[in-house]
């Protein structure tokens, strides 16, 4: 891979520049101590500090709502939103990486999906590094560290950032301010090593994954699914924020003269009750409690068993964002241990 | 308009046009379509069960099964009741009008698979419905089956659907057909007369060289199952086809997994073995 080093004065001079590439959009201050991904005016407003925004990127790729096509009595139409409408994202981290890694998994295979892919072609990707909080465990699901994905990435050696071009793309954005970047030294590896290990030992959480698979088998009708049920409110927000959530809802709207119209689709949660409900009023998944397990044994069994890795990045959104204090490591450990006692 | 269509777009319906609509028993109808694009009707290839998503124009898609054989080709069939949004809307259309349709989706019976063995077909209500179409498929390869062997139940005469079809398989020599009814109210009824399972008695099964192709409500497998396993069937030979929410039918929306799988992708026939492995099937 190509390397190079860009320093932090220059990083504001860079990103400006990238905007020739497409519209930036970077992590903003929205609350207290929230961020999110939103459109840079100043680049000043740029929170590079951000840890977790509370939507993950996946909302450029697969939006909360989205025209699929219009119809008439006629037939239907493709319509493109935004038809070749470019992004720059800066400011995402490993997790978020990975999340678009396992979306571009779902969305690929034996059925392309069109609308992912046409926005996916249209975005580049800045990644940066980060440091850890209590409810990081990407350590532990392998998702820390991230050598594809991006078009650049961004690691902080001190004064400098080591930059990683991951593609073609990345190296015309480079190349196109190519007097902003430098060479890569010997005290920028060092610095680099260092901080790579740094940064590993500042994890608070190590949530043991092996056997995980097993594990929720075993623990099918554990009792700790039905205290997260009694305790969850099926509102969904867990669904919402998480990088790798990609069940979606479809449905036709119809304008006023009830002739035209077009399909929809949106952001669905299979913790809503009416998820798996089918024709005759039979519910799959009536109990909240088989809901909650639903959600995490898809995750880190059955996703694991359809694309050989689990779908979780252990980004800590889920739990920030749960107002009932459903927790994941919790839940893990606890039917760890309940394994093998 | 469909040469705006992106070929690789997997959502976006062919047009169809409703060329014949058969009512079968109260709120079933079998619909006969034909696609408007001669090139589309002409790649369309299925498997029995498999099925495609139908769009009503304005009210959405639902799932339906594939009621007609690929031996057939030129119309495609679909058998569908009346229960709600997009069903209802279907009802409300008259001959000539266009709908939606994309697929076919889903794994479909393992027809090949299934060759040189006896059939036995299990259905009961509109489980006939996708098994009609592997019916069809295994009486126009004949000589590539053993013994077929259809069991079939409906709550009394009129609510059995594709009556007068099967009816006429009852004098056939190349299959056992056997046609049930919980309870005759004609006065009339030349065949059988009790629940699907009690069938077995009728016939001599042998579970060496039979795979069974079960599709119906769920208290009717329960019993079917109970009969299959006392006769020794493997699990691997008993083919269920399971139903789930479906909005997409491509493995992208989430909505019709059961434990590891996608009902739309890797079903929606599932071996008995596999279903017994899966968390929440029933
Ligand atoms: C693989 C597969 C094959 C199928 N094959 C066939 C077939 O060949 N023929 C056929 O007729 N059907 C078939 N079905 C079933 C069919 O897809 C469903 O009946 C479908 O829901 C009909 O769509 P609808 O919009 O008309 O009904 P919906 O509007 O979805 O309503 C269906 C039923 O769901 C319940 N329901 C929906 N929403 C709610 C709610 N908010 N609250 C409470 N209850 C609700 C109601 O009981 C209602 O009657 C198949 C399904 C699958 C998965
Ligand atoms: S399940 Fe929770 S921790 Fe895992 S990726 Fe989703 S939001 Fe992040
Ligand atoms: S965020 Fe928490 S309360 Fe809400 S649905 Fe998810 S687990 Fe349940
Ligand atoms: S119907 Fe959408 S995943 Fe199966």
């Amino acid at each position: 891979m190509k390397i190079v080093t860009l320093s932090k004065s220059n990083l504001l001079p860079f990103l400006e520049a990238s905007r020739s590439f497409g519209e930036l959009h970077a992590p903003l201050k929205r609350g207290e101590k929230s961020c999110a991904f939103a459109k840079v005016e100043d680049l000043a407003d740029i929170q590079v500090g951000c840890l977790r925004t509370i939507l993950p990127p996946k909302k450029y790729f697969m939006p909360p709502e989205q025209t699929m096509f219009a119809f008439s009595p006629q037939g239907y139409v493709p319509v493109n939103e935004e038809e070749g409408k470019r992004y720059v994202l800066f400011g995402l981290h490993p997790c978020d990486i990975h999340g678009i890694k396992i979306l571009d998994l779902v969305f690929s295979g034996k059925y392309t999906d069109t609308y992912y892919f046409e926005r996916r072609k249209h975005v580049a990707i800045i990644g940066l590094d980060c440091i850890p909080d209590q409810h990081c465990f990407c350590n532990s699901m392998g998702t820390y560290f991230t050598e594809d994905g991006f078009d650049l990435f961004l690691s902080d050696i001190g004064d400098r950032y080591m930059v990683m071009v991951g593609t073609s793309l990345g190296d015309d954005m480079v190349n196109a301010s190519h007097h902003l970047f430098g060479e890569v030294d010997e005290r920028a590896k060092e610095e680099f090593k260092r901080r790579s290990n740094a940064r590993r030992e500042h994890f608070a959480v190590d949530v043991e994954t092996w056997g995980l698979p097993e594990i929720f088998d075993l623990e099918y009708e554990s009792d700790l699914w039905k205290d997260a049920g009694d305790k969850c409110l099926s509102c969904g927000a867990c669904s919402m924020v998480c990088p790798t959530c990609y069940c979606y809802d479809v449905l036709d709207i119809l304008e006023l003269n009830a002739q035209q119209g077009a399909r929809k689709r949106r952001w669905d949660s299979c913790l809503f009750k009416d998820y798996a409900l089918v024709a005759g009023g039979h519910n799959f998944r009536k109990e909240r409690s088989s809901r909650v397990k639903n959600r995490f044994f898809h995750k880190q069994r059955g996703f694991v068993a359809e694309y050989g890795r689990p779908a979780c990045t252990g980004c800590g959104r889920c739990i920030e964002a749960c107002p009932a204090d459903i927790n994941i490591i919790e839940l893990i450990t606890k039917l760890r241990s309940e394994t093998h006692v | 308009m469909s040469d705006h269509v992106p070929k690789d777009n997997p959502y976006q319906p062919h047009l169809a046009r409703i060329v014949r609509i058969l009512p079968q028993i109260p709120d079933h109808r079998l619909f006969q379509l034909r696609f408007e694009d001669e090139e589309v009707a002409r790649n369309f290839k299925h498997r029995p069960g498999q099925f495609v998503e139908l769009s009503v124009l304005g009210t959405g898609e639902a799932p339906i099964s594939i009621s007609s054989s690929p031996t057939r080709p030129g119309v495609l069939e679909l058998c569908v009741r009346k229960v709600g949004r997009v069903t209802e809307a279907l009802f409300r259309l008259p001959v000539d009008s266009l709908i939606g349709i994309r697929g076919p989706y889903g794994n479909g019976y393992p027809v090949e698979e299934m060759e040189g063995h006896n059939l036995l077909l299990v259905a009961g209500g509109l489980g006939m419905a996708p098994l009609r179409s592997l019916l069809w498929y295994a009486m126009d390869n004949r000589s590539k089956f053993k013994d077929i062997i259809l069991m079939y139940g409906a709550r009394v005469p009129g609510d059995m659907l594709f009556k007068y079809e099967l009816l006429g398989l009852l004098d056939q020599p190349d299959i056992t057909c056997l046609l049930t009814v919980d309870r005759d109210d004609t006065g009339r009824w030349p065949a059988h007369i009790g629940v699907v399972p009690k069938l077995f008695d009728k016939v001599e099964l042998d579970p060496k060289t039979t795979i069974a192709a079960v599709c119906g409500p769920p208290v009717m497998y329960k019993f079917v199952l109970q009969k299959l396993l006392e006769r020794n069937f493997s699990k691997d030979h008993i083919l269920m086809s399971l139903e789930r929410k479906m909005k997409c039918g491509v493995g992208k929306c989430g909505h019709c997994a059961i434990g590891y799988k996608y009902t739309c992708l890797d079903g929606p026939i599932f071996t008995y073995w596999d279903v017994i492995n899966l968390p929440e099937v029933v």
